[in-house]
């Protein structure tokens, strides 16, 4: 805490007593790495001359595909664990909020491992 | 931890109460598309990757499942919910720097979220379509 100016010795004294700004600040660091990453996405399933399964593994095989969909990845299940995050505290209290942001957790983090793992699966068999 | 009042009391005006405007629908669609893109997209995005990580088989079940009428439908209204989700989420970055919260533009690009996400989404599938040569 500082000792010096006003507002340097109220900051992150919020009610969650600082956990609020960088909750809001990575929701918006999430959504411009999501722009981009999805955009590349979309545009790189569009490109595949075909969706089946040799063409989707021959292009996560390369390093240029299998390194943005990590990130993608890490980029996008952080960002919709916040998001679902301010959903579940506006609509859910008590004991049901902290059993669904528990659950929300997992789910995220569940789900983003193993999102994880089959990517660098198919991108190492090959190796 | 909050605890329910004992005693019913009143509440702050809520859907039923405003007049629906376009920077309403936009901002309960963005909330409404988020929480389908965490839960639907998600999911089927990781059984996109799984599968392809398990071999031929299980991609070819995924691929027979999203090819299906109901597969493909929700694949295009999936894909409408993410341009739509993108297009309010870039009109939350303009008035996360403060512009736009005059009456005409605020209607204007709520608007545009929606012109956005039906070019977007038809773009995308004429090209997944014309592509893919099907």
């Amino acid at each position: 805490m500082g000792a010096g100016t006003a507002i340097g010795r109220v900051r992150g004294l919020g009610a969650a007593k600082g956990g609020v700004v960088h909750h809001w600040w990575l929701q918006r660091v999430t959504a411009v790495a999501n722009l981009a990453l999805v955009i590349w996405f979309v545009a790189s399933l569009v490109r595949l001359p075909s969706l089946d399964y040799g063409s989707v593994v021959a292009w996560l095989r390369q390093p240029v595909a299998a390194v943005p969909m990590l990130l993608l990845i890490g980029s996008v299940f952080w960002h919709f664990r916040l998001g679902v995050q301010v959903m579940l505290e506006d609509y859910l209290h008590g004991r049901q909020r902290v059993i669904a942001l528990l659950a929300l957790n997992f789910y995220a983090v569940a789900g983003g491992v193993a999102a994880v793992f089959a990517v660098l699966k198919i991108a190492f068999a090959g190796a | 931890m909050a605890s329910r009042p004992t005693a019913p009391r009143p509440l702050s005006p809520h859907l039923s109460i405003w007049k629906w405007r376009v920077h309403m629908v936009v901002s309960i669609l963005h909330r409404a598309t988020g929480q389908a893109l965490a839960f639907g997209a998600v999911l089927i995005f990781l059984w996109w990757l799984l599968a392809a990580a398990s071999g031929v088989e299980a991609y070819r079940t995924f691929q027979a499942v999203v090819v299906s009428p109901l597969g493909a439908g929700v694949g295009v209204g999936l894909t409408w919910v993410l341009f739509q989700h993108m297009g309010s989420g870039i009109r939350h970055f303009i008035m996360d720097a403060g512009e736009g919260y005059d009456l005409a533009t605020s209607r204007r690009m709520g608007l545009a979220t929606f012109g956005f996400s039906a070019l977007a989404t038809i773009l995308t599938w004429l090209a997944v379509l014309y592509g893919k040569g099907y």
